[in-house]
């Protein structure tokens, strides 16, 4: 071994780079290894066909951290926005549209206003929930009691009235909740599908409303609106980089890491695939749990009962992501040409959601899955060619598992899609000229995530706070010392927060 | 062996020794284990017992659970799983193992015995194929319950040597202790381990189930004029205290039984750090025991030499003969016949523990239905309390 670092950060992702970002900022030495060509990880903006590209995971940015963004100087670093606020409009049947969110009209405006507000409060009650260390039970650390007093005062300052709603809605499926407050299906379809989106939940599923309180938490926490940085969502983690490299770390592309190594029971650098070893003090790895442990680090390293829970750990993806070249810009029935530069999503009523649904139980795409769509070149031409756009597509449900396999279902399964989007945007088909379609299979290989699941594991109630990703390394230590978790699979999750990695590297500071 | 009946009709199995056990059974004493039907003693403990120290016996290891463990990471796998180093296990060796869940405390006990190349046989009191399949993952290893595969017969006591001898297994007294040997007894072949569970010379004889009743008549036989007899459950578990021999569900529990917490055992309270080697690269509850190690003790597992001659059965311990300060308790109890000693293993709490300390025992009595206590002096003293040198002794006397 030749040079040796401070740290060493797996994945060039998002939450790979913040950490890197602000171990480096402290003064450490950091070496960052990305196994692709180009920064992003899961926040990556790619080429999908010639001169068309696409955020290829996460394709609006929601949930960033307001510190983050700043404290990484993210925007002196390059980042700039080709949208910020963007809306929500729910598609109907036959160009019946709602926007969702802001001033709305019909039967539901006022229950509307009231159930936001309410949802509002619980969501900024739970936001120093989400962005700190989980608190672990049955330790002698003041913290971790401070930090579970903090949580039971967040939760009781809301007040006698807002608390025993939080409580009695907690655990409830998001179904229920959304029929005690409205009448409009196609407003129910729309929130529930937030709660769902990304989740291995229909809407009756229990739990949804943690999901949603997630989040709209995690979007609180952010303090903005949904966002669409110009370039894609890659440019992000492009100025993290930049951001990351001002401040003294390394990053590494095409450096695929073999095993992590240990040496005296403590995490003492990587091996590449290359066979080149690197020495470090602490290693942190942005890859998902059941990656780290099973394959880099391997079981011998770890207790039967850690490895026990680690391989049961949930994580089978359920969104695909449909990608389109299109030689024009994409008509939506009833949907303005503002409102384009929003977020549509097909998810008509709850009872579409949960017919979704039923078919990824029994390890079937959905025959008429629900979808989260972006038209990203209305609001940054720059990613297609000129007069030429882009549609990016979530949707739900497409098992990892697939009862048939993916081999022989992709073309089947895009196809379903595309008659789908026909139904509410008449003539796209015609208008194609690329396709892309990622299977949880493809996520999985393409980003390296276990299951291809962008949460790195499913959020629910048994997976989340101080159980995620597993009990024993769900305060970004692992039972190795020198090994740390800054991945979604660690607290509080998926989606382009930058948390995890920014607390990953609070605790590797600490622990120094 | 083998179940004729589902399982809820016939609850208990036979080994294929049953029928013998059943013919010599004099008080009809039988007990569960591990699924099957078993004797706790054929006609008295004292006699059962005396046959151990003076003579040969039988015992039926049959229920013994036996998993076969096998493939190109066998040894890495065991040695991930057990606190002992088993790439320090040669060929046709045993090794007496604990084994710790994550935090350290202990599941089971048992031997591992190197079969051959990449083979290994794990013995152990309770069933656990879950936590070993689950100990695989990541490693290429095969593993297999093989109890109604293999017959045991222990064959323990002074003049086992010689009846084994008797019987035709020519070469048997060159075995060390905890060496495998292979052997036949007429067309049927048998594997016989120098191990036991009496402290005492012995042997550990296994064969297919089918030659089960073969090879006990023949041993039976050949024990003839050698005192042979067989023995129950009750006689050997007083000779295993004498041993200083941990069992399982009476000196400590399995974590996977515990419910309160600090009920669990870690080996270090059991008294038994010499087979947890720290220096062997990681292990199951390595980092806790590690930990432990760091804090010290809490409670320790001891001998006790206790006066009088009544059995401290579940005594509470105390500090000083008022018995205001309870310090432990009294696991296993036993007055040793051969050392003519009232003795136990206890659990003491730290910091009483320590060898040549005075604990006191709360004893109840049973006098004609009325019950009385004694407060009785225990002094903490060194195991085995029995270890004769003819358990060691290779080749062991004739008779």
């Amino acid at each position: 071994m030749s040079e040796r670092y401070d740290c060493i950060v797996i994945g060039a992702g998002h939450n790979g780079l913040v950490c890197a970002a602000t171990l480096a900022r402290s003064g450490r030495s950091v070496l960052v290894l990305e196994a692709q060509a180009q920064v992003g990880g899961a926040a990556l903006t790619r080429e999908f066909a010639p001169g068309f590209q696409v955020s290829a995971c996460a394709h609006i940015v929601h949930q960033l951290r307001a510190d983050v963004l700043r404290d990484l100087e993210l925007e002196a670093h390059g980042l700039k926005w080709a949208a910020r606020s963007m809306p929500t409009t729910a598609l109907g049947a036959d160009g019946a549209c709602l926007p969702v969110g802001g001033e709305s009209s019909g039967p539901d405006a006022a229950a509307f206003a009231a159930y936001a507000a309410q949802m509002q409060r619980f969501a900024q009650a739970l936001v120093p929930v989400l962005s700190r260390v989980p608190p672990r039970l049955g330790t002698s650390d003041w913290r971790d009691y401070a930090s579970l007093a903090r949580l039971g005062w967040q939760i009781r300052r809301l007040g006698r009235d807002d608390m025993r709603e939080l409580l009695r809605i907690g655990g409830m499926n998001v179904y229920d909740l959304l029929q005690e407050h409205f009448e409009e299906p196609l407003l129910k379809g729309a929130l529930g599908f937030d709660a769902v989106l990304g989740t291995n939940f229909g809407p009756r599923s229990p739990g949804t409303v943690l999901t949603l309180l997630y989040r709209l938490a995690a979007q609180a926490a952010a303090g903005g609106g949904l966002s669409q940085p110009v370039g894609g969502v890659g440019a992000l983690c492009d100025a993290l980089a930049r951001s990351a490299t001002a401040r003294g770390a390394q990053i590494r592309p095409r450096a695929v890491v073999k095993r992590i190594l240990v040496e005296a029971d403590r995490a003492a650098g990587v091996e590449l695939e290359s066979g080149e070893r690197i020495a470090s003090a602490a290693v942190i790895s942005s890859a998902d749990p059941k990656t780290t442990f099973l394959q880099l680090l391997g079981t011998a390293q770890l207790d039967t009962g850690f490895v026990r829970r680690v391989s049961h750990l949930r994580s089978r993806g359920l969104a695909a992501k449909l990608h389109l070249a299109l030689d024009r810009l994409p008509e939506f029935a009833g949907v303005s040409e503002s409102d384009l530069g929003g977020r549509l999503l097909v998810s008509p009523s709850l009872e579409y959601l949960e017919r979704a649904y039923n078919h990824a139980k029994y390890g079937e795409y959905s025959s008429a899955p629900a979808l989260e769509i972006t038209v990203p070149t209305r609001n940054d031409p720059s990613l297609a060619p000129p007069g030429k756009h882009v549609l990016s597509a979530l949707v739900q449900y497409a098992p990892y598992a697939l009862k048939d396999g993916w081999l022989d279902e992709r073309d089947r399964f895009t196809g379903v899609c595309l008659s789908l989007l026909e139904r509410y945007a008449p003539g796209l088909s015609s208008s194609i000229v690329g396709v892309e379609l990622l299977t949880p299979a493809d996520i999985e290989q393409e980003f390296r995530i276990s299951g291809g699941h962008w949460h790195h594991g499913d959020l629910a109630f048994d997976q989340f706070f101080m159980v995620r990703p597993v009990p024993g390394a769900a305060q970004y230590a692992t039972p190795v010392p020198g090994l740390y978790l800054c991945g979604a699979g660690c607290h509080p999750g998926g989606g382009v927060i930058g948390t995890a990695g920014l607390n990953a590297a609070r605790q590797v500071l600490e622990a120094a | 062996m083998r179940a004729t009946a589902p399982h809820f009709i016939q609850p208990l199995l036979k080994t294929p020794f049953h029928e013998r056990a059943r013919a010599l059974s004099e008080v009809d004493s039988f007990i569960p284990w591990a699924g099957y039907t078993t004797v706790d003693v054929f006609t008295t403990v004292e006699q059962e017992y005396f046959a151990i120290r003076n003579a040969a016996t039988l015992y039926d290891l049959t229920p013994m659970v036996k998993y076969r463990i096998a493939g190109a990471d066998a040894v890495r796998y065991l040695n991930r799983l057990v606190t002992r180093d088993i790439a320090k296990l040669k060929p046709d060796r045993v090794a007496y193992c604990v084994w710790c869940d994550d935090a350290g405390h202990m599941l089971d006990d048992g031997t591992v015995f190197r079969l051959g190349e990449g083979e290994y046989r794990l013995c152990t009191a309770e069933r656990q194929l879950d936590w070993l399949l689950d100990s695989a993952l990541g490693f290429d290893v095969e593993i297999r319950e093989t109890t109604e595969e293999v017959a045991a017969l222990a064959v323990q006591g002074p003049t086992s040597c010689a009846v084994l001898k008797h019987a035709g297994l020519a070469g048997v007294e060159l075995l060390k202790p905890f060496e495998i040997g292979y052997f036949s007894l007429g067309q049927i072949p048998l594997m016989v381990s120098r191990t036991g569970f009496t402290g005492d010379l012995g042997y550990e004889v296994w064969m297919p189930p089918d030659d089960a009743v073969s090879v006990w008549d023949a041993l039976m036989e050949a024990g003839r004029s050698r005192g042979i007899r067989a023995i129950g459950s009750q006689a050997l578990n007083v000779a295993r205290i004498e041993a200083g021999f941990v069992a399982p569900k009476v000196d400590f529990l399995s974590a996977e039984q515990t419910i309160r917490a600090g009920r669990d055992r870690s080996p270090l309270d059991l008294g038994l750090d010499w087979i947890v080697d720290f220096e062997k690269g990681h292990f199951n509850g390595r980092r806790a025991l590690l930990a432990e190690r760091a804090r010290g003790p809490r409670r320790r597992l001891v001998g006790l030499d206790i006066e009088g001659s009544k059995p401290a059965h579940n005594a509470l311990l105390y500090a000083e003969k008022a018995g205001k300060r309870e310090v432990g308790s009294v696991t296993s109890a036993a007055w040793s016949p051969t050392c003519k000693r009232n003795i136990a293993l206890a659990m003491v709490d730290a910091p009483y523990f320590s060898m040549g300390a005075t604990v006191w025992a709360d004893i109840y009595l049973n006098r004609e239905l009325v019950w009385e206590r004694r407060m009785c002096r225990a002094r903490i003293v060194e195991r085995p309390f029995f270890a004769p040198e003819r358990r060691r002794a290779t080749p062991p006397s004739d008779f």
